[in-house]
Parts: structure tokens; sequence; C-alpha cells
């Protein structure tokens, strides 16, 4: 198994760190992505996806740590890796004074494809395209954009492709198409990498990680990571929760209460705490309103990871950073 | 409320402007540095009264009358008269490839007959492609020879002291003899013209990719630095020699400005010329972070390439570190070898001393923004 093993292996790092003057952007992140595996990259902003995956793909050189992407070594050859990496950056960066047809065609010489032609009409029909092949870039809507920007990050056939938070902005319909075709492209073989904050798109993925502050603090499934959070979730519904909210939030055992609608959600980690703070807090107001056992989401869990990550890590590190930094 | 004039919105607006202005270092040190530094370099560098102006003494025979002329050329600032005697033939290559901006020649028997008092020839040979350079120093030799001629003549030759009588002076402003202006600015203009858009347009070349966002995923693929830099600074060598082709025709129909040389040598130094600007505007655009910075580097540049390169003022009018300053920029062989070219028909053999500077700057300047690109978003 073993010489299978490394060729099933894409993004393999350890230890990567990156600062920035003072601050710890990336602390000590290893990352082990197979062949095929779409894996999710979630954390709140600023906490270093974006300056994770740069320096995957050779645009950032990480100042501590190793690894390889598809065998290649991330420090040495990083040229090398980037004409097997497509990369789709967080915001939109074809040209938008080029039609979409010379956008791909411009990528299609700059990767040296051959028959070129042929690659960009392709492509072009692929992702639907072709209808508006000769339509300036820039008079597009987001979701054409993203789109375009798609298509000319696969069109060189890359075995990995990473994707910094492509659907922001985005309607719903063309992102369940765009993970739809995520989907199709990572059957074929490649692998895909994308950083997001939407809870639905990090259900889609095969595994999420998610990174905190410069440091990864969860991993695995998404049942996985629900599981070993530890958090169990009582909805409330019926009338007066808005009191019920106020009221229940302080009591021991409750995490975080958050209102879906006519729903309350009670998180906390302790089961039997929990039901007994929601139950005091029914027979407080008085309410008819209903309790029961509800399935934690992720979004539930990600914010737990975000508040113990802040309230563990900010001494160390400093002032958390607000945004993603971007030259 | 809404309408009318709102002297807080106002104030608004004034308040991000300066908050604005402060963070541009760049922009911020320019407001201050430019006035400071062009004006203290250009106010003590500009001189319309050009002196100590390269010549050379072609003399069949010496003699004291000579000697008293050269040295009253000497006194008068205006020529510095170099050592020896030359040829004809050197005297004429010096003309043409410029290190000379006069040539005086006595004929043989000159001393013999301005004793006997029968009007010898006095040929002054003046590199008129610079009207402005040449004519103060011309207007001024008259005087000079009289009051040389002054002292020789004593006794009873006295009275012929005065130049119309003792020598027949001869001027001939070569290469320009109705000394029209427009043959020496349409040279000039190219170069500047050139200068002005050919850098602009490349310093422009990155900081536009970085401002539109692109630039993250150029530098994402596999392109190298000298690539990117080749297909960024080619197309514009193009847009330049286009530019070219325009000015030199308006200046045929419109000027009647001669063409004694070849095309093709102009379009070799063109070539060069349009090089070295359009690589010094790639390394501007490496250096600069925004377009507004490099669009501001760019006119840094050009000032100087107007009065330090000799198209406004005369080179030689200048003072030595300013001459020096003027010829490290490409723009001050440029305009002297299109002015040999189109004037006195200088060929490649004339030319090499100003073509070596030239090809050597765009090196330096390719080298300089090899070295200055970011692989990296580091």
């Amino acid at each position: 198994m073993a010489p299978d093993r490394s060729e099933d292996v894409v993004i393999d790092i350890h230890g990567l760190t990156k600062r920035f003057g003072d601050k710890t952007v990336v602390d000590d992140v290893s990352l082990d992505v197979r062949r095929g595996e779409i894996v999710g990259f979630l954390g709140p902003n600023g906490s270093g996806k974006t300056t994770t995956i740069r320096m995957i793909c050779g645009l950032l050189r990480p100042d501590a740590g190793s690894g390889t992407c598809l065998g290649l070594d991330i420090r040495k050859d990083a040229n090398r890796i980037k004409r097997l990496v497509g990369y789709m950056t967080q915001r939109f960066s074809y040209y938008e004074d080029l039609t979409i047809r010379e956008n791909l065609d411009f990528v299609a010489r700059i990767y040296a494809l051959p028959d070129r032609a042929a690659v960009v009409k392709r492509t072009l029909e692929r992702l639907g395209l072709y209808g508006r092949r000769d339509q300036l870039a820039g008079s597009l809507s987001g979701g054409w954009k993203q789109r375009l920007a798609l298509a000319a990050s696969v069109m060189h056939q890359p075995r990995l492709l990473l994707l910094d938070e492509p659907t922001a902005g985005v309607d719903p319909q063309a992102r369940r198409e765009f993970w739809d075709e995520i989907h199709t492209l990572a059957e074929d073989g490649l692998t895909v990498l994308v950083s997001t904050h939407y809870m639905d798109e990090a259900e889609r993925c095969h595994r999420i990680i998610y990174i905190a502050y410069g440091k990864i603090v969860a991993g695995g499934t998404v049942e996985e990571v629900i599981e070993s959070s530890g958090l169990s979730t009582i909805i409330v519904s019926g009338r007066d929760v808005g009191t019920i909210a106020k009221i229940v939030r302080d009591r021991p055992g409750v995490e975080q209460v958050a209102p879906f609608g006519n729903d309350l959600h009670v998180v906390g980690p302790d089961p039997a705490a929990l039901r007994a703070a929601v139950d005091a807090a029914l027979a407080e107001t008085g309410s008819d309103a209903v309790a029961s056992a509800g399935q934690t989401n992720l979004e539930d869990v990600f914010i737990r990871l975000m508040q113990t990550a802040q309230a563990g890590d900010l001494p160390a590190n400093g002032r958390p950073t607000a945004t993603e930094r971007s030259p | 409320m809404s309408g009318g004039f709102s002297l807080s919105r106002v104030l608004a607006l004034m308040v991000k402007e300066f908050i604005q202005m402060r963070r541009d270092r760049l922009t911020f040190a320019m407001i201050i540095g430019i006035p400071i530094i062009q004006l203290v370099l250009f106010g003590y560098a500009i001189n319309l009264d050009p002196k100590r102006l390269p010549t050379l003494i072609v003399a069949g025979d010496g003699g004291p009358a000579s000697r008293a002329i050269v040295a009253a050329m000497e006194a008068s600032g205006y020529f510095s008269v170099a050592p020896g005697l030359a040829t004809e033939a050197e005297a004429n290559e010096a003309l043409i490839d410029g290190s000379a901006s006069y040539v005086i020649t006595l004929p043989p028997g000159f001393e013999r007959d301005l004793v006997r008092g029968s009007r010898p020839q006095l040929l002054v040979e003046a590199d008129a492609t610079d009207p402005a350079a040449t004519s103060n120093a011309l207007g001024a030799l008259p005087q000079i020879l009289s009051s040389a001629l002054k002292r020789e003549l004593t006794g009873p030759l006295a009275a012929e002291a005065s130049v119309p009588s003792a020598v027949d002076l001869v001027i001939q402003r070569r290469y320009n003899p109705e000394g029209i202006t427009a043959y020496n600015i349409v040279p000039g203009l190219l170069g500047t013209i050139l200068t002005m858009t050919t850098i602009l347009m490349t310093a422009l070349a990155l900081t536009r990719e970085i401002e539109r966002g692109t630039m993250e995923n150029l530098m994402a693929t596999p392109a190298t630095p000298f690539e990117i830099m080749i297909g960024k600074i080619v197309p514009y060598i193009g847009f330049g020699l286009v530019q070219v082709s325009v000015i030199l025709v308006c200046a045929q129909i419109l000027f009647h400005v001669p063409m004694m040389g070849s095309f093709v040598v102009l379009l070799a130094v063109t070539f060069l010329f349009i090089g070295c600007n359009v690589t010094l505007g790639y390394t501007f655009s490496t250096i600069a972070r925004n377009q507004m910075q490099a669009m501001q580097m760019t006119f840094f540049w050009f000032l100087p390439s107007i009065l330090l390169s000799g198209f406004m003022f005369p080179f030689r009018g200048m003072p030595e570190w300013a001459q020096l300053i003027g010829s490290a920029l490409p723009i001050t062989h440029y305009i002297r070898s299109v002015r040999g070219i189109m004037l006195k028909g200088s060929g490649p053999a004339d030319l090499t001393g100003e073509m070596w500077p030239l090809a050597a700057f765009w090196l330096a300047a390719g080298a300089i923004a090899l070295f200055r690109y970011r692989r990296t978003l580091d």
C-alpha cells in the first residue's frame, strides 16, 4: 500500500507557519489531503485560510514548516506546483476589459495548452459560457464571473483546485450549480480544497477543517466534527421565545441561544444541565412553548470553536485579526 | 436641508482627502520634494548663455597673430580651444560626432597676408544643429577678433585692426545654415514625446494589475518574471515605433526637416531608446504601489529629461554636474543621435558614443526590474 499512499496524498504539510510583522497569521498548520477529496476549509475572517492557501500554491513563502503539494516541495518547487494547481482567488482576478473568450484564450496561452482554440471552445461549452463568450468579463454578474473564474482555473486540467471563498456574493442557484460542478470534477479525480463561510457548503465537502486564529482546531467529516464537539441542542418552539431566550441565556449549562424564526435553539455541552435550564426558564415564564431535543448543527459547533479559540489563544497571539490580509 | 450647500458635507470630503493624502507617503514627499529639488536643480543647471564650447583649430601656419586670436577666444570664455592643431579631416569628424562645436581654420599664409594687409580669410565653422547653443559665441566673435588684432597689429597696421578690414571672417553654420529652430526642436520632441508616453504606458503595467486584483492570478500561473516583463514591454516598443513614424512624417510634411542620414540607423537608435524607456517604466511599476505613484515617478523623470538633455537648453551651457546627470539620461543620447542622423548624416560609426550608453541603460533597467519584481505576495 505504501506506493499507493504517496500517490494518493495530494497535500501533505507540516507545521506551516506564517508571520506578517509580529503577527502570526498561520501557526503550525498541518494538512493531509487525499486524491479526489473535497476538503472544506472553514474559519472566521482573518483566521489564516487565504494565507494557508497562498502558501500551498507558492504565492507566499512560509516562515516555518515544510510539506509537499502533489509530491513537490512547496518551498523549492513553487513553479512546478503552479502548473499543476488551479487557483481561484477570493476577489475576481481576470481581466474585466477582456471578453470571456479572450480571458480563457489568455489563460490557455499562459499554460501553453496544445490545440488552444478547441480547448477554449470546449471549456466555454462545458461551463455554459459559450452564449456569452463575447461579453466583457466586467459586465458579468457575480455568478457568471465566478463561473468564468472556475472555467479559467480548471482549463489546464490541474490535479489540485484551490478555491478561496468562491461563492461569496453568488445567488443560491449559482452556488448549487457551482457545487455540482465541483463534485463532477472531484469524481474525475480532481482534489479540491475550498474555503468558505457557508455551512451548507461545508456540508457538501467530504471533510472539513476548521481554523481559528491561525490554528487548526477541528477536523473530520461534518458528523465527526459535530459529534466531537459534545454539544447538545434543545429546540424550543411556541410563543414567547424572545422572553425565554433572555432568561435562558444566563443559566448555567447554556452556551448559545439563537432564534430561528419561531424556534429557539439552545445549545450547551451537558444535556442534563441544558434540559434543566430550559425547563426552569419555561416554568419561570409560564409559557406553553414546547421543548424538544434537536440536532446540533455545524454553525453551533463553529461558534463554539471560535469562542474557545478566542478565549484560549488570544493572550498568546495578541490582537485578533479583523480582516483577511489582501495585498 | 438635503439640498443646498452643506459645510459639513464639504468638510467631510476635505478631511477624508487630507487623511488619504497623508497616508500616501510618496505623494506627500513629492508635494514637498519636487518643488525644492527641481527648483534648486534647474535653477543652478540651466544657463541660456553656454560658455566653454569645444573648439578645434586647423592652421596652415602658426604665428603670433594666430596665437593671439586663440588666446583671445579662450579669454572670452565662449570657446574652449583644444591644445594642438587638427587636420581638416579630424575637424570634420569632430563636428559630426559632436565632440567639437567650432572649427577655426586659418589658411596657409594667414600671418603673412595679415601683415601685408591683404585681408586673409578666417573660416569659422559652427555646429548649428542647435542654433541657440552656438549663436551667442558667434555673435561675440568679431569683437574678440578685433581686440586680439589690435594688440598684434601695431604701428602702421593698427588702423586695420578692425575685423572687416584686417581679416575676411567667414562663418559657416553647418547642418542648419538658416538657423531654423524646428530642425533642432523636432529631434528633441521625438525624444520627449517618446519619453513621456512609453515610460507612462509601462509604468502602469504592473500597478494596473495590482490595483485591479489580477496580479495575484498572474502570479499563480507558471509565467516567470522575465516572461512577464518581455510580454509587457514589447507591445509598447511597437507603440513607440508607430509614434516615431507619425512624428517623422509630420516633421517632413510640416517643417521640411531634412533627413541626411539613413532611416535604418534612425530606426536602430530609436529602438534602443524606446527599449530603455519601456524598461524604465516597467522598473517604475515594480517599485510603485499604485498607478498614481507610477505616474508621479514618470513625471519626476520627465522634468530632467526635458531640461537637462539639451532639448530646451543648450547641454554645454550647464555646469559639469548637471552635464553628468544629463549624460545618464537616455534622452540626451537619443536627441544627439537623431540630430546627428537627420541633420549631419551621422552613421553608426559616428554614433557609437551615444549608442552604448543607451544599451547599457537598457540592460541596467531590465536587471533592476527583474530584481525588484516580487515573485510572491510577501
